[in-house]
């Protein structure tokens, strides 16, 4: 496809030495502006990163280009020229490459073939040449990859790296990374942080989008802020340079939210834990295959009142943990004990009428049905239980009511009752799911990443709950892969590594100290000094 | 699940997702949807097939009048039409059981005439020993037990192995009609007559006819099938953990249900329901069942259960209109000369314009939100 | 049963089975990248059916076999450019689309055969064959190796060709990364809906070609709704292949046997029913997924439309 430019008498004095222009580019969806009216420059040997919560609008910008999407207002440039980006390919003709979110990679290729994804498919792989580029990548950028390997195989950190690599080959210039860090170790968020440098230190411009504000300030050289669909203000080089991470945080919080960081959400709670014991698992082990890894010889206690943290780099075995609570993957061994009593045999549904619940991290492919409406989904984990059943038979109006109720009561967001469930937001689904796994009467909690892809508002009220819900009595084990999150709410964290806890450590508010700490064991460094359960 | 491959009809994208916002949205109005739904897309394959009958040099007006007139408008055609529909119907709830529990069921042609085939076998045996009614119950108990026991491989390699079932039903469909037509040559094979076929029922031990007409009381219980499939999908607990599965498996292991067990279950009610309606064409019509009698109703049921979007009342009605045309077309076949075959190019133009108004329908709403 | 094991029998039996494997070998070769490309294709036996019957006309009406089978592809094409344009392009049901491509062809093939040979059913001369001097006259298998029409090499040579563009080529990625992850091909700067057009319009080709073998070699004529469920094995050898050319004219070889068992064993006077032996090849492919179905992996995005930015 031609990239259709053409020169733009007028261009602003700001666009002079930009690669990338975005010109009062606006785009609606329905019922929502997207992005609105947002002019933004993106220079060479930069990088600049794009910040905001969910839903601010930067994956749209995204989209808009790397050419899935075309803006209904306003126009991009290139070098000074006008251009028109209809296509991810007249994107990659027009030398910007993105890294998406979710990983755009095809598992079963091998690495060499996802390297050369897009091309002509009557020519040959040019192995050869390939092999030599990755070579010079390896040197100039630390970009080692093994050319014959199946990418499904390969770690997220090595996967991201291939796509990288891609852009790289691709000899872009500009290279958009979305939420890159959001599966890394923070070693790996490190260690991509400075191979941008070098790489926009190599003549290219970065794109970086993240919602965490230190990574904007430690990695970026320009920052933008978006907020709600709009630029919501800009710190450019300079004005970075001179300040201390903690100025930098506090000014893009006041251009955020207007309002000074430091508010409830980053701050340790006050334990409430009491003595009874709750839940207790006994060596824990599953299998594991292929595809998912197994768990081995977890043993682990919860006592009412007490918010346990597991903490780990995502895909160590932590959602088998929690799946083989919740009674939906089978035991290879390990004994499972819920007030005192013995339900390692217990059913899924048998289990969560004793009141262990699990809140699952996929609320889309796991938690809901998407085409289901919000009432059905509030009681999909109770079909045929009274009062929403009566003989087997539905009672729509009493699920309606129910639904009704858990909308107001979790301020969830809906046109109604009888919306499809996959028509809210994450936070409104979110909230849904909470509503259904507190029916009843709860002993125990298992929150899998429940604040993972929520706006900061959500993240907020979701944490809150959390506390609430351990207040009341109740026992929680909260994964995360958020360690800030784990050290403001947690007791005691639990460190999980290749399908084993590597250690317990207790939450004792020693900062920085026990960050080291924990970020050891997620690289599979075991704790014995304080591996106490 | 509609012809339009909505499986997902939500906007995965968190941007795009309304949080409450009401969408000041004026919908087309509700006569231009049903023009290009229903009303347009029907034109549209009639002119279509039309144009295929004048092709072959048949006034396609002199033909449409003629099956009109020989299935709706002539009381004998109108009480074959309604005697047709029987078997149509028990297919219809066997394919909205497997559809909205998501199996693709393709296998009910085979299904369907061992069901047959059994019911034929047992049940002039059982006339003198059983009384009436315990006769016509056994062959369809019968029946309905061998339609669920060929299902059993295709169920269990999808539930325990993850086998495609498309491939499995269809394969088991070839080797159910072959194995009929053998069963009917070597085992079941009536001594007294030459041609092969099974023992016949008497006109009189078959299903009742209803009131004054000829009509086979098997549409009262295809009726009764149909309706009551629709209410167990929509309004039970069982309906809805089929469901449930059949939407998102996942989350129907996740909510704790058992998908393999709920999965055999679909396909033991989907192909019990096929074996029914081969039961309900023996025990309400035929009597008996000739070697390589196969009148394929599987694979054309299909496409009507989709038309109504599995919804049972629409799919009685869509079997209405086609029972209409195969008897029509049946008697265009011996008076015009044109093969019956021709109700399959119809309804097929019917599926591709009504799928492409459906599409139509679908851009024209995303362009205006 | 005596003569069993005859010059004649086995001869016959491996004449069967090779004209038995040919249209399904070359359906499978069709199909087998429709399923790689992500595309389900339900209508291939639609496809088959209309070559069976376009490569008839055009043979009958010519006196060529060649053009024969150019009709048929020709046939085989215009039916998948249907699929293509509804299920690829507009995103509908690949299964309900398939299964009424197919029931419609069945019917507008045997309307027209009706007006047009259902009286005289009009038989083509038999076809010319190879004759290599030597290997045509070894016994038993010279005549039904080496003594076939040329076409029955061309299907063999395409295993081979297909084999090498899939493997060494871009051809083969580009399919699997349609067929599993689209939106990757996509962002890549590949054409996802392109090369989906193109595998399905190739299956039309290929299913084509093997209906009008099918109609002018095997047969001889044509009969309504002759292709007898041959397009559906062709799915079943492609989804059992995983990708492979070579396995796909492994399986057409077996398939093509147990079919071939049939008449063979009518020729030698056998009383079993052909419906009993007509089961063999059903009845081996649900052995082999008994088996081994676990093992036949397809792609994950097999069966489902692609839409830009609907993740």
């Amino acid at each position: 496809m031609s990239n259709a430019s053409e020169t733009v008498t007028s261009l602003s004095s700001e666009t002079r030495a930009g690669v990338i222009g975005v010109h009062g580019v606006t785009k609606r969806f329905p019922g929502v502006i997207a992005v609105n009216n947002v002019s933004l420059t993106f220079h060479q040997g930069e990088v600049h990163v794009l910040l905001g919560e969910n839903g601010a609008g930067k994956s749209t910008l995204v989209g808009i280009l790397s050419g899935l999407q075309e803006p209904d207002e306003g126009y991009l440039s290139l070098n000074g020229k006008k251009i028109r980006l209809a296509s991810p390919s007249a994107s990659l003709d027009a030398g910007i490459s993105t890294v998406f979110q979710h990983s755009m990679l095809v598992p079963t290729l091998t690495v060499l073939e996802n390297l050369t994804l897009g091309a002509p498919w009557y020519e040959r792989p040019p192995r050869a040449r390939i092999a030599a580029r990755m070579e010079e990548l390896k040197r100039e950028f630390a970009l080692s990859l093994p050319l014959d390997a199946i990418v499904g195989e390969l770690s997220l950190g090595q996967q991201q790296q291939i796509e990288i690599a891609r852009a790289l080959l691709r000899d872009s210039k500009v290279l958009i990374l979305d939420e890159a860090t959001s599966m890394l170790t923070p070693q790996g968020a490190h260690e991509l942080g400075e191979r941008m440098q070098k790489l926009v230190k190599s003549g290219l411009a970065v794109i970086f989008i993240t919602h965490k504000l230190a990574e904007a300030y430690r990695y970026g050289n320009r920052i933008s802020v978006l907020k709600q669909g709009a630029l919501a203000g800009e710190m450019v080089p300079d004005q970075l340079k001179s300040m201390s991470e903690d100025q930098a945080v506090d000014e893009i919080v006041r251009l955020m939210f207007g309002r000074e960081a430091g508010a409830g959400s980053t701050e340790q709670r006050n334990s409430t834990k009491r003595d009874d014991t709750v839940l207790k698992l006994e060596n824990l082990s599953t299998q594991g295959d292929a595809d998912v890894m197994g768990i081995a010889d977890i043993s682990l206690i919860l006592q009412a009142g007490e918010i346990v943290g597991v903490a780990g780099i995502d895909g160590n075995g932590q959602k088998q943990l929690a799946e083989a609570m919740a009674g939906q993957r089978p035991l290879n061994s390990g004994r499972v004990e819920l007030d005192g009593e013995d339900i390692t045999s217990a059913t899924v549904a048998q289990r969560r009428r004793k009141g262990l619940r699990y809140l699952t991290d996929d609320r889309l492919a796991e938690g809901s049905v998407a085409a289901f409406p919000i009432s059905e989904n509030t009681v999909l984990k109770d079909i045929g239980q009274p009062p929403f059943w009566v003989n087997g038979l539905e009672r729509p109006q009493r699920i309606a009511q129910h639904a009704r109720e858990l909308i107001a009561r979790f301020s969830v967001h809906a046109p109604g009752e009888t919306t499809p469930i996959g028509r809210l937001s994450g936070g409104n689904i979110q909230k849904v799911l909470l509503g259904r796994e507190l029916l009843g009467e709860a002993r125990v909690v298992v929150f899998n990443k429940p604040t993972y892809g929520l706006d900061l508002k959500n993240i907020d009220t979701s944490r809150q709950r959390i506390s609430e819900i351990a207040e009341r009595g109740l026992a929680v084990l909260l994964i995360s892969t958020d360690l800030d999150e784990l050290m403001a709410l947690s007791d005691r964290i639990a460190v999980m590594e290749g399908g084993r806890i590597r250690g317990i450590v207790k939450n004792d508010g020693s900062g920085e100290a026990l960050r080291l700490r924990i970020g050891r064991m997620m690289a599979g460094e075991e704790d014995y000094k304080q591996a106490t359960a | 699940m509609t012809i339009q491959d909505d499986m997902n009809p939500v906007s995965a994208d968190p941007e795009t997702n309304v949080d409450g916002i009401a969408r000041t949205v004026t919908e087309r109005s509700a006569l231009q949807r049903v023009l290009t739904l229903t009303v347009g897309p029907i034109l549209a394959a009639f002119l279509l097939s039309a144009l295929i009958l004048m092709l072959v040099g048949v006034n396609p007006l002199t033909y449409y009048g003629y099956i009109l007139e020989r299935s709706l408008f002539s009381g004998l055609g109108l009480q074959q039409t309604a005697t047709r529909m029987a078997p149509l119907l028990f297919l219809c709830a066997s394919l909205i059981i497997a559809f909205r529990a998501g199996i693709w069921n393709l296998g009910t042609d085979g299904q369907f005439l061992l069901g047959a085939v059994i019911s034929a076998a047992s049940a002039p045996l059982l006339v003198g020993v059983l009384p009436g009614w315990a006769v016509l119950l056994a062959g369809f108990v019968l029946a309905a037990l061998v339609g669920a026991v060929w299902s059993l491989i295709p169920a269990l390699l999808k539930a325990y192995q993850g086998v495609n079932e498309i491939i499995t039903t269809l394969m088991m469909s070839f080797l159910g009609v072959l194995l009929a037509s053998t069963l009917v040559k070597l085992v079941f094979r009536d001594p007294e007559t030459t041609v092969p076929q099974t023992r016949t029922l008497p006109v009189e031990d078959r299903l009742p006819r209803l009131f004054d007409t000829s009509i086979s009381s098997g549409l009262i219980w295809g009726l009764i099938a149909v309706l009551a499939v629709h209410l167990m999908m929509t309004r039970t607990a069982f309906g809805l953990r089929l469901r449930m599965v059949g939407a998102n498996p996942l989350a129907a292991t996740h909510a704790g249900l058992s998908v393999p067990l709920l999965t055999l279950a679909t396909f033991g009610l989907s192909a019990g329901f096929a074996g029914l309606a081969g039961a309900s064409e023996i025990l309400g019509v035929a009597g008996n069942v000739r070697a390589n009698w196969n009148p394929a109703y599987g694979l054309m049921v299909i496409p009507l259960v989709f038309l109504a979007r599995f919804n049972g009342v629409g799919a009685i009605v869509l079997v209405f209109f086609y029972s209409a045309l195969m008897i029509g077309s049946e008697s265009a076949a011996r008076r015009l000369g044109v093969p019956q075959d021709f109700t399959l190019v119809l309804v097929a133009s019917l599926l591709i314009c009504l799928g492409l108004g459906e599409y139509i329908d679908h851009h024209k709403r995303k362009k205006e939100r | 049963m005596s003569g069993l094991l005859t010059e004649a029998f086995l001869s016959s039996l491996l004449t069967g089975a090779i004209v038995a494997a040919i249209p399904i070998l070359l359906a499978g070769l069709g199909e087998q990248m429709s399923e790689k490309a992500g595309v389900l294709n339900i209508g291939i036996e639609g496809m088959m059916l209309m070559g069976a019957y376009v490569g008839f006309l055009v043979a009958f009406e010519t006196n060529s076999l060649w053009l024969g089978f150019l009709g048929g592809i020709l046939g085989g094409v215009l039916t998948a450019i249907v699929m293509a344009v509804l299920c690829v392009r507009l995103g509908l049901n690949q299964i309900v689309i398939g299964i009424g491509l197919t029931l419609g062809v069945e019917g507008l093939t045997a309307l027209l055969h009706h007006f047009q040979f259902s009286r005289t059913y009009p038989r083509l001369p038999a076809p010319e064959r190879l004759n290599i001097p030597g290997l045509t006259d070894l016994p038993v298998i010279g005549p039904s190796l080496f003594g076939r029409h040329l076409i029955v090499y061309l299907a063999l040579i395409a295993v081979v060709v297909l084999a090498y563009l899939y493997r060494r080529t871009n051809l083969g990625m580009t399919l699997s990364a349609a067929g599993e992850r689209p939106a990757a091909l996509d962002v890549a700067g590949g054409n996802v809906l392109g090369i989906r057009v193109v595998a399905v319009l190739f299956t039309g080709a290929m299913a084509g070609l093997g209906g009008a073998y099918l109609a002018n070699i095997g047969a001889g004529l044509f009969i309504p709704f002759m292709t007898g469920g041959a397009g559906f094995i062709g799915i079943v050898l492609a989804m059992l292949a995983r990708g492979r050319p070579l396995w796909v004219l492994i399986g057409s070889l077996i398939f093509g046997a147990a079919l071939s068992l049939t008449t063979a064993l009518q020729v030698a006077g056998s009383n079993i029913p052909t419906d009993v032996i007509q089961m063999l090849p059903f009845a081996a492919v649900m052995l082999v997924l008994v088996l081994f179905g676990r093992r036949a992996k397809l792609p994950a995005a097999l069966g489902a439309a692609y839409e830009r930015g609907a993740r």
